[in-house]
């Protein structure tokens, strides 16, 4: 195990507290001096049993990206939640699926697990396999109505990789990401 | 209480409680493991979150409000690790109907079981007897 | 009021049925572990709705375990039967104890 600044250290687990903290809190669901200690002791004790690799490296969080990624996000949820729902009712059975691959662009443990999260939560979309090192999601899609869709679906999860970067990603993610644009690799 | 909030609570609980009643005709209706998943999972994720949603208006209370929020947060957090664990060995067992598939991208990457070749139950016997494993 | 509750059970409680259904019939491990995870979620989601409709709050703890318990079973029988799959040599996870399928079993007798 490598020894790091006392001051890495802090910054990567101060969020872990504060997360464990707000669930023991919600958990007992009163704010109360005693909660609050007891809650700190716990998650001590935890994060110190336990201990986490670290992911947040480089992280910023853009609080409009974020607001533009959220509303996106529950839009989606709803839209396909609808179109998932309609394929368990409709009388002639369910469309055609796929399992496709979509090569993303951002390069960071966070992001790309964020991604993952994100395309697996809204409906319609499952994650196969992740493949870190070429940075390939595979996914499998519901309902595919022809090549075309194939096509637009795919698209869309680099839309929702952009606006994750956005909202997330450090300076140099976002750069990289715009760069690519520029070049003229197929970008939505 | 208003009679508007319990409207508003009525529709949310109304409509998560439909959206369950979807993923148990997707379980029943839906060909394939994977697409099994896709109606055990997701309909929940929307239809949890709208009950969750219902509840809270209903109950008034912050302490209640809290929890309800907890629960779906924890759900949020949890249904896309468990999918993507069960998704994957649902893939490499070959639980897929693969005359219903448009495009397969994964295929030939060495992530399949080789003597698998339909939509078998896990514990079924290959269908090739040819390429059995130590037999 | 009534007849919006006996249609929010009504609905919760088609799902439950719908998943059993699922359940009963696999044919496979996983179908059975997809179909455990929904029914929990339902089941969730009717405490909840009971507990909207009746407005008592005791049960909302219950709700919390629920929820968690059905991450933890199906990621359990997904990493036990990964697992087996990785350890096997010969891919199908027989020679380190997944289950003999029924066919084989009368086949060999």
């Amino acid at each position: 195990m490598t020894v790091e600044p006392a001051a890495t250290r802090l910054r990567h687990q101060v969020p872990l507290v504060v997360w464990l903290v707000l669930v023991w809190m919600l958990l007992w669901g009163t704010w109360s001096w005693a909660n609050l200690l007891s809650g700190l002791l716990v998650a001590l004790t935890v994060l110190i049993l336990l201990p986490l690799p670290h992911v947040i490296d480089g992280t910023r969080v853009r609080p409009v990206p974020l607001l533009v990624f959220l509303g996106h996000f529950v839009v989606d949820l709803f839209t396909s939640g609808a179109e998932v729902a309609w394929q368990a009712l409709r009388p002639g059975g369910v469309h055609r699926t796929a399992i496709v691959q979509v090569q993303l662009r951002a390069d960071s443990d966070l992001l790309l697990t964020l991604v993952a999260e994100a395309t697996s939560l809204v409906p319609g979309s499952l994650v196969l396999d992740l493949d870190r090192e070429h940075r390939v999601i595979t996914l499998h899609l519901l309902p595919v109505r022809d090549l075309a869709d194939v096509e637009r679906k795919k698209a869309h999860v680099l839309v929702v990789e952009r606006r994750l970067v956005r909202a997330f990603g450090s300076a140099a993610d976002v750069a990289a990401l715009e760069g690519t644009r520029r070049e003229g690799v197929p970008a939505p | 209480m208003t009679a508007l909030a319990d409207v508003v609570a009525f529709a949310c609980l109304l409509a998560g409680a439909a959206l369950c009643l979807t993923a148990g005709l997707g379980l029943v209706r839906f060909p394939d493991v994977l697409s099994r998943m896709h109606a055990g999972t997701k309909p929940q994720v929307l239809g949890v979150l709208l009950v969750m949603v219902g509840a809270a208006i209903r109950l008034d209370g912050w302490a209640n409000a809290w929890m309800l929020l907890l629960v779906a947060a924890f759900q949020m957090l949890t249904a896309p690790v468990s999918a993507h664990l069960i998704s994957r060995v649902a893939y490499r067992r070959r639980h897929v109907r693969r005359d219903l598939l448009l495009v397969d991208e994964f295929a030939g990457t060495g992530h399949q079981d080789r003597v698998y070749e339909g939509d078998e139950p896990g514990d079924a016997p290959p269908e090739n007897p040819a390429v059995r494993p130590g037999g | 009021m009534t007849i919006v509750e006996s249609a929010l059970y009504a609905l919760i409680g088609g799902g439950a049925l719908l998943s059993l259904v699922r359940l009963a019939r696999g044919p496979s491990l996983l179908d059975r572990v997809v179909a455990t995870d929904t029914l929990l979620v339902i089941i969730a989601a009717g405490l909840a709705v009971h507990a909207a409709l009746v407005q008592d709050p005791t049960l909302l703890p219950v709700l919390v375990v629920v929820a968690l318990l059905a991450f933890v079973g199906s990621v359990s029988v997904a990493r036990y039967v990964g697992g087996m799959l990785l350890r096997s040599r010969t891919g199908d996870g027989r020679d380190v104890g997944l289950p003999v399928a029924a066919e084989e079993r009368e086949a060999s007798s």
